[in-house]
């Protein structure tokens, strides 16, 4: 028998395509994702060195955080074009770059099109048990499936595109484990803000989190990927669930996921992936999962969490002087003073999307909370933006698409939006937004934005008392 | 990417500390499509000033920047080489830079030169009136003055900036065990070629 191995030290060895004697590895990469924004200048390099992409197969491009989430087509079905002419020659290139180069394509206005990180689960392109790269921080997402994923800049995605492998350096392993049964009102988003405020932003530097327990496996492939997602909030490089039945059940039919006996073949090489018996984590965290509330950020780090029954601390309340002066900083930011309950916090802005929380069960959570009510009047703008056309239709054929327009909230074409605020969906100086996206950075979504980060459910509530508000006082 | 070996030319004397990839790009051009032309946009708002040095007479095209500690600094943003490349820069001379910063100039075939303060202060003097010469092959410094600066780079880096290899072509070297790993897979995991969709 070889030494008992974590799920990652598995991903990793089956990978290896060379060893340097730095301990540096070649990786394979088994998917690699593309979209608009960070990938023109790799294929640009391409191009100026003559060369081509070595496994068009195993890559797969979707536009998606520039895009408008308007309206793509007029009445006759033609393409509108996109106001933004920088956002519009990104899109144009890379309409151009994936038939050149040979590569797979998910239109504009493609049924399918959507949030990479959405797309590549719900296509079956992901899949657990491989490497997938992406040029964008937030690839940890298909950790929730079992996959070892990670963003990349621009210079890697061009070596991805060119070699189809990575220079790496072995990560350390962290086991975050959630233990016991959430109350009601709590959700995925809950549990890993929850995870981030406890390990903090840099908790996880320098190593991959597996996330276990009973809490975890409890959680379905949406909520697995919300957990997975945020990993990088965590300073980790990635997150990971281990695949487990919930997992096959979730791949078993999507268009790319394996057929007939590679698919039994597929299913018997996953179940070998666990965590092995014995096996050791370089450092472990274990949280009881009845310890956690509905839960938001104060401040501009996603580590700035609190349950929503409590206040915006004091920065002198905290130990460390470098977190005293940035806490002092973030509330001058967010316009808050220590000791507001944050049940007071009145909302102008609702965003509820992003690849952290834009699939259908989040859909479905968001829309029982509004369904029947109505949007505040101080809330002035509330979007609600899925995250896939398949999404979409999906809430559509269900109606949750009338019972936010009903309760006054937008309902729009997929894509990051307001995540990242790079289309036209920006929050405007000054004012806030409760967020489901993963980042409540300075100026993160528009210049002088002030995000709350909160799980749908909470966004949906904010949304009709015009103030963060506890969503279990609004449940049957 | 081109080799570096000898650079010879003027060297334009910024001198400024803690240069921030900001200054170096600002973050309106990330919006773009192309690594070309971002030329245009190295040190916009430094350049706003019609008296500024990268657009004088003397130093317009001037292949070697001189400044100050930390260069580099900020976020992580690869235009920033990208930018200096195009504004044709090769080499940079300062005491210290940023590590995300100088990875990614070796990356893209700019040479990052660290020396002490004192030789700055001199190199800088000379650049005002006369070219300053890096050999990177000898790892020197060099004036018309006999003034002469040895400085230390790592010998990986060394090695692909003279023969200009970029890591894409380093990666290349390996093409028979990507190959090979490849063939593996095709029978180890034969399922992981995706599905006709
Ligand atoms: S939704 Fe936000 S985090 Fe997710 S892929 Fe888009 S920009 Fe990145």
């Amino acid at each position: 028998m070889t030494r008992p191995r974590t799920l990652y030290e598995k991903i990793w060895d089956a990978h290896v395509v060379e060893q340097r004697p730095d301990g540096t590895c070649l990786i394979f990469i088994d998917r690699h994702l593309v979209h608009e924004v960070t990938s023109p200048q790799a294929f640009a390099g391409l191009r100026a060195s003559g060369r081509t992409v070595r496994r068009p197969d195993l890559t797969l491009a979707v536009p998606d955080h520039n895009l408008p989430t308007t309206v793509r087509k007029d009445a006759a079905g033609n393409k509108l074009p996109i106001a933004d002419a920088e956002s519009a020659a990104q899109l144009a290139a890379l309409e151009k770059n994936a038939p050149e180069f040979g590569i797979r394509y998910i239109d504009a206005v493609a049924p399918e099109q959507g949030i990479v990180h959405v797309v590549g689960p719900e296509q079956g392109f992901s899949l657990p048990g491989t490497t997938i790269v992406c040029g964008d921080s937030h690839t940890a997402c298909h950790g929730g499936i079992g996959a070892l994923a990670f963003g990349i800049g621009t210079s890697e995605v061009e070596h991805v595109l060119a070699t189809q492998t990575l220079l790496l350096q072995p990560a350390k392993t962290m086991e975050v484990r959630v233990e016991g049964e959430v109350g009601p009102g709590v959700t995925a988003k809950d549990i890993i803000l929850h995870i981030t405020g406890t390990i903090g932003a840099a908790g996880g530097t320098g190593h991959v989190i597996e996330y276990t327990g009973s809490a975890i496996r409890a959680l379905s492939i949406e909520g697995r990927l919300t957990v997975s997602n945020m990993a990088i909030e965590g300073g980790a490089r990635a997150g990971l669930i281990a695949p487990d039945e919930t997992t096959f059940a979730y791949l078993k039919g999507r268009p790319y996921a394996p057929r007939g006996a590679d698919w039994d073949a597929a299913v018997a090489y996953w179940k070998s992936l666990a965590t092995d018996p014995g096996a050791t984590y370089d450092k472990v965290v274990v949280i009881d999962a009845a310890e956690i509330a509905p839960s938001v950020t104060w401040g501009t780090s996603p580590e700035d969490v609190v349950p929503i029954t409590g206040v915006v601390p004091d920065p002198a309340s905290f130990a460390d002087p470098s977190k005293q002066a940035a806490a002092a900083k973030s509330l001058a930011y967010m316009g808050l003073e220590p000791g507001t309950r944050m049940q007071d916090v009145a909302i102008e802005n609702i965003f509820i999307g992003s690849c952290t929380n834009s699939r259908i069960e989040d859909m479905r959570a968001a829309a029982a909370i509004v369904k029947g009510r109505r949007k505040a009047d101080n809330v002035k703008w509330a979007i609600v933006v899925p995250g896939s056309g398949l999404v979409k239709a999906q809430a559509e054929a269900e109606g949750l698409d009338r019972i936010f327009t009903d309760a006054g909230l937008e309902w729009r074409e997929p894509g990051c939006s307001a995540c990242l605020a790079m289309n036209p969906d920006k929050v405007p100086a000054g004012e806030r937004c409760a967020s489901t996206s993963n980042r409540n950075f300075v100026g993160r979504q528009g210049p002088g934005s002030r995000t709350h980060l909160v799980s749908p459910a909470m966004a949906a509530a904010a949304a009709v008392t015009g103030r963060l508000t506890d969503v279990r006082e609004l449940m049957a | 990417m081109t080799p570096i070996e000898k650079v010879e030319g003027r060297a334009i004397p910024l001198g400024l500390k803690n240069v921030d990839t900001d200054v170096i790009i600002p973050a309106h051009w990330l919006k773009t499509t192309s690594r070309e032309g971002m030329g245009k946009g190295a040190f916009e708002t430094l350049r706003a000033d019609p008296d500024n040095l990268f657009d004088s007479p003397e130093y317009k095209g001037a292949p070697i920047l001189i400044a100050g500690d930390n260069f580099g600094c900020g976020s992580s943003r690869e235009h920033a080489a990208w930018a200096l490349g195009d504004l044709g820069i090769r080499v940079v001379i300062a005491p210290s830079y940023s590590d995300i910063f100088s990875g990614n100039a070796v990356k893209n075939g700019i040479l990052p030169v660290v020396l002490p303060q004192a030789a700055i202060d001199r190199l800088m003097e000379v650049a005002r009136t006369d070219p300053v010469h890096v050999d990177l092959d000898t790892q020197t410094v060099t004036t018309p003055f006999q003034d002469r600066f040895a400085f230390e780079i790592d010998p990986f880096r060394k090695m692909c900036l003279i023969e200009g290899l970029d890591e894409i072509s380093l990666t290349e070297k390996s093409d028979a065990a990507i190959a090979a790993y490849e063939r593996q897979l095709d029978t180890d995991r034969p399922w992981l070629r995706p599905a006709a969709a």
